[in-house]
Protein backbone atom coordinates (compact mmCIF):
# COMPACT_ATOMS: atom_id res chain seq x y z
CA UNK A 1 0.00 0.00 0.00
CA UNK A 2 2.46 2.54 -1.24
CA UNK A 3 3.25 4.76 -4.21
CA UNK A 4 6.87 5.31 -5.24
CA UNK A 5 8.40 7.77 -7.69
CA UNK A 6 11.92 6.87 -8.74
CA UNK A 7 14.51 7.04 -11.54
CA UNK A 8 15.65 3.43 -11.14
CA UNK A 9 14.18 0.60 -13.19
CA UNK A 10 11.99 -1.87 -11.29
CA UNK A 11 11.53 -5.59 -11.55
CA UNK A 12 7.86 -6.54 -11.79
CA UNK A 13 8.36 -10.03 -10.36
CA UNK A 14 10.41 -8.73 -7.41
CA UNK A 15 7.83 -6.03 -6.67
CA UNK A 16 5.05 -8.62 -6.57
CA UNK A 17 6.85 -10.94 -4.13
CA UNK A 18 4.69 -10.82 -1.00
CA UNK A 19 2.21 -8.41 -2.60
CA UNK A 20 -1.46 -8.93 -1.74
CA UNK A 21 -0.88 -11.92 0.51
CA UNK A 22 -4.15 -13.79 1.06
CA UNK A 23 -5.97 -12.08 -1.84
CA UNK A 24 -8.08 -14.05 -4.31
CA UNK A 25 -7.20 -11.80 -7.27
CA UNK A 26 -4.19 -9.72 -8.27
CA UNK A 27 -4.17 -7.44 -11.33
CA UNK A 28 -1.00 -5.78 -12.61
CA UNK A 29 -0.48 -3.22 -15.34
CA UNK A 30 2.87 -2.01 -16.70
CA UNK A 31 3.33 0.88 -19.11
CA UNK A 32 6.35 0.68 -21.45
CA UNK A 33 8.03 3.26 -23.68
CA UNK A 34 6.84 2.88 -27.29
CA UNK A 35 9.30 3.42 -30.14
CA UNK A 36 6.56 4.91 -32.37
CA UNK A 37 7.81 3.03 -35.43
CA UNK A 38 11.49 3.71 -34.76
CA UNK A 39 11.02 7.48 -34.48
CA UNK A 40 11.93 7.58 -30.76
CA UNK A 41 14.88 6.30 -28.79
CA UNK A 42 13.19 6.99 -25.45
CA UNK A 43 11.26 9.38 -23.25
CA UNK A 44 12.30 11.89 -20.63
CA UNK A 45 9.80 12.22 -17.80
CA UNK A 46 9.62 15.23 -15.52
CA UNK A 47 7.51 15.42 -12.36
CA UNK A 48 6.58 17.73 -9.50
CA UNK A 49 8.45 16.32 -6.49
CA UNK A 50 6.33 16.18 -3.36
CA UNK A 51 3.00 16.76 -5.07
CA UNK A 52 3.39 13.61 -7.17
CA UNK A 53 4.03 11.30 -4.22
CA UNK A 54 1.21 12.81 -2.14
CA UNK A 55 -1.28 12.60 -4.98
CA UNK A 56 -0.44 9.00 -5.91
CA UNK A 57 -0.73 7.88 -2.31
CA UNK A 58 -4.05 9.71 -2.04
CA UNK A 59 -5.41 7.96 -5.16
CA UNK A 60 -4.17 4.63 -3.86
CA UNK A 61 -6.09 5.09 -0.60
CA UNK A 62 -9.20 6.21 -2.51
CA UNK A 63 -9.03 3.14 -4.76
CA UNK A 64 -8.63 0.88 -1.73
CA UNK A 65 -11.70 2.43 -0.06
CA UNK A 66 -13.87 2.41 -3.16
CA UNK A 67 -13.12 -1.09 -4.41
CA UNK A 68 -12.19 -2.81 -1.14
CA UNK A 69 -8.62 -3.50 -2.22
CA UNK A 70 -6.57 -5.44 0.31
CA UNK A 71 -3.31 -4.15 -1.22
CA UNK A 72 -2.14 -1.76 -3.94
CA UNK A 73 1.15 -0.57 -5.38
CA UNK A 74 2.01 2.24 -7.77
CA UNK A 75 5.54 2.82 -9.12
CA UNK A 76 6.23 5.60 -11.64
CA UNK A 77 9.68 6.44 -12.98
CA UNK A 78 11.07 9.78 -14.07
CA UNK A 79 14.21 10.84 -15.96
CA UNK A 80 15.46 9.21 -19.17
CA UNK A 81 13.83 5.90 -20.09
CA UNK A 82 14.73 3.94 -23.24
CA UNK A 83 12.24 2.42 -25.69
CA UNK A 84 10.91 -0.91 -24.44
CA UNK A 85 11.68 -0.13 -20.79
CA UNK A 86 8.95 0.13 -18.14
CA UNK A 87 7.72 3.62 -17.22
CA UNK A 88 5.30 2.65 -14.48
CA UNK A 89 3.28 -0.12 -12.90
CA UNK A 90 0.09 -0.50 -10.92
CA UNK A 91 -0.87 -3.59 -8.93
CA UNK A 92 -4.13 -4.19 -7.06
CA UNK A 93 -5.21 -7.06 -4.84
CA UNK A 94 -8.74 -7.94 -3.80
CA UNK A 95 -10.91 -10.89 -2.85
CA UNK A 96 -12.40 -11.14 -6.37
CA UNK A 97 -11.23 -10.14 -9.85
CA UNK A 98 -13.83 -7.44 -10.61
CA UNK A 99 -12.60 -5.24 -7.75
CA UNK A 100 -8.95 -5.81 -8.67
CA UNK A 101 -9.54 -4.94 -12.37
CA UNK A 102 -11.68 -1.89 -11.54
CA UNK A 103 -9.25 -0.65 -8.91
CA UNK A 104 -6.36 -0.85 -11.39
CA UNK A 105 -8.33 1.00 -14.10
CA UNK A 106 -9.44 3.65 -11.63
CA UNK A 107 -5.84 4.22 -10.53
CA UNK A 108 -4.59 4.40 -14.13
CA UNK A 109 -7.29 6.84 -15.24
CA UNK A 110 -6.60 9.21 -12.33
CA UNK A 111 -2.87 8.91 -12.73
CA UNK A 112 -2.93 9.70 -16.46
CA UNK A 113 -4.86 12.96 -16.23
CA UNK A 114 -4.11 14.19 -12.71
CA UNK A 115 -0.66 13.08 -11.57
CA UNK A 116 1.93 15.79 -12.32
CA UNK A 117 4.15 13.97 -14.83
CA UNK A 118 5.20 15.29 -18.23
CA UNK A 119 6.73 13.24 -21.03
CA UNK A 120 9.10 14.51 -23.68
CA UNK A 121 10.13 12.55 -26.75
CA UNK A 122 13.79 11.69 -27.22
CA UNK A 123 14.96 11.00 -30.78
CA UNK A 124 18.37 10.18 -32.27
CA UNK A 125 18.86 13.97 -32.60
CA UNK A 126 18.26 14.59 -28.88
CA UNK A 127 15.33 15.98 -26.90
CA UNK A 128 12.22 16.55 -29.04
CA UNK A 129 8.63 17.59 -28.49
CA UNK A 130 6.67 17.43 -25.24
CA UNK A 131 3.91 14.83 -25.45
CA UNK A 132 0.47 16.50 -25.52
CA UNK A 133 -2.38 15.28 -23.33
CA UNK A 134 -5.24 13.44 -25.00
CA UNK A 135 -8.90 14.32 -24.52
CA UNK A 136 -9.61 10.58 -24.27
CA UNK A 137 -7.71 10.53 -20.97
CA UNK A 138 -10.11 13.09 -19.48
CA UNK A 139 -13.06 11.14 -20.89
CA UNK A 140 -11.75 7.97 -19.22
CA UNK A 141 -11.58 9.79 -15.91
CA UNK A 142 -15.14 11.11 -16.25
CA UNK A 143 -16.66 7.65 -15.92
CA UNK A 144 -15.46 7.43 -12.30
CA UNK A 145 -16.87 10.83 -11.35
CA UNK A 146 -20.22 10.70 -13.19
CA UNK A 147 -23.15 10.48 -10.82
CA UNK B 1 3.29 38.75 0.09
CA UNK B 2 6.04 36.58 -1.40
CA UNK B 3 5.28 33.35 -3.22
CA UNK B 4 7.49 30.76 -4.89
CA UNK B 5 6.31 30.26 -8.46
CA UNK B 6 7.31 26.94 -10.05
CA UNK B 7 7.29 26.01 -13.73
CA UNK B 8 7.37 22.59 -15.33
CA UNK B 9 7.90 21.12 -18.82
CA UNK B 10 7.56 23.66 -21.66
CA UNK B 11 6.53 26.47 -19.30
CA UNK B 12 9.89 26.05 -17.55
CA UNK B 13 11.66 26.19 -20.91
CA UNK B 14 9.82 29.27 -22.15
CA UNK B 15 10.42 31.17 -18.92
CA UNK B 16 14.01 29.94 -18.69
CA UNK B 17 14.00 28.94 -15.02
CA UNK B 18 12.33 26.31 -12.84
CA UNK B 19 11.24 28.70 -10.06
CA UNK B 20 11.29 32.30 -8.97
CA UNK B 21 10.21 34.24 -5.89
CA UNK B 22 7.55 36.84 -6.69
CA UNK B 23 6.28 39.74 -4.61
CA UNK B 24 2.56 39.97 -5.29
CA UNK B 25 -0.73 41.36 -4.06
CA UNK B 26 -2.69 39.02 -6.35
CA UNK B 27 -5.77 37.51 -4.72
CA UNK B 28 -6.35 34.73 -7.26
CA UNK B 29 -4.39 32.56 -9.69
CA UNK B 30 -5.74 34.67 -12.58
CA UNK B 31 -4.43 37.89 -11.02
CA UNK B 32 -1.00 36.31 -10.51
CA UNK B 33 -0.97 35.11 -14.13
CA UNK B 34 -1.74 38.66 -15.32
CA UNK B 35 1.14 40.01 -13.22
CA UNK B 36 3.58 37.33 -14.44
CA UNK B 37 2.58 37.69 -18.11
CA UNK B 38 3.34 41.43 -17.91
CA UNK B 39 6.89 40.87 -16.65
CA UNK B 40 8.61 40.20 -20.00
CA UNK B 41 8.20 38.53 -23.41
CA UNK B 42 9.16 35.08 -22.09
CA UNK B 43 6.50 35.13 -19.40
CA UNK B 44 4.00 36.56 -21.87
CA UNK B 45 4.67 33.69 -24.29
CA UNK B 46 4.39 31.06 -21.55
CA UNK B 47 0.98 32.35 -20.45
CA UNK B 48 -0.31 33.25 -23.94
CA UNK B 49 -2.71 30.29 -24.09
CA UNK B 50 -4.23 29.58 -20.68
CA UNK B 51 -6.23 26.67 -22.13
CA UNK B 52 -2.88 24.85 -22.26
CA UNK B 53 -1.80 25.72 -18.71
CA UNK B 54 -2.70 23.94 -15.48
CA UNK B 55 -2.02 25.19 -11.96
CA UNK B 56 -1.46 23.97 -8.42
CA UNK B 57 -1.65 26.09 -5.26
CA UNK B 58 0.43 24.63 -2.42
CA UNK B 59 0.55 21.37 -4.39
CA UNK B 60 -3.24 21.07 -4.78
CA UNK B 61 -4.70 21.29 -8.30
CA UNK B 62 -6.35 24.68 -8.72
CA UNK B 63 -8.37 26.81 -11.16
CA UNK B 64 -7.89 30.38 -12.37
CA UNK B 65 -10.34 31.69 -9.77
CA UNK B 66 -8.69 29.82 -6.86
CA UNK B 67 -7.68 32.26 -4.07
CA UNK B 68 -3.94 32.43 -3.37
CA UNK B 69 -3.90 34.65 -0.29
CA UNK B 70 -1.50 33.05 2.17
CA UNK B 71 -0.23 30.48 -0.37
CA UNK B 72 3.48 29.66 -0.34
CA UNK B 73 3.98 27.76 -3.59
CA UNK B 74 2.17 28.17 -6.89
CA UNK B 75 3.04 25.93 -9.85
CA UNK B 76 2.21 26.24 -13.55
CA UNK B 77 2.50 23.37 -16.01
CA UNK B 78 0.95 21.85 -19.15
CA UNK B 79 -1.77 19.16 -18.94
CA UNK B 80 -0.26 16.04 -17.38
CA UNK B 81 0.97 13.17 -19.54
CA UNK B 82 1.97 10.47 -17.06
CA UNK B 83 1.24 6.78 -17.14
Amino acid sequence: MVARVQTAAFDLAAELAGFGKGAGAIVTFSGLVRGEGGRLTGLEIEHYPGMTENLLNDYGRRAADRFGLSDWLVIHRYGLIAVGQPIMMVATAARHRAAAFQGAEFLMDWLKSRAPFWKREITADGPGAWVTARDSDDAALARWTAT
Amino acid sequence: MQVDVLYFAWLRERIGQPRERIETEAATVAELVAQLAAMDDWHALAFADMQAVRCAVDQELAELDTPITGAREIAFFPPMTGG
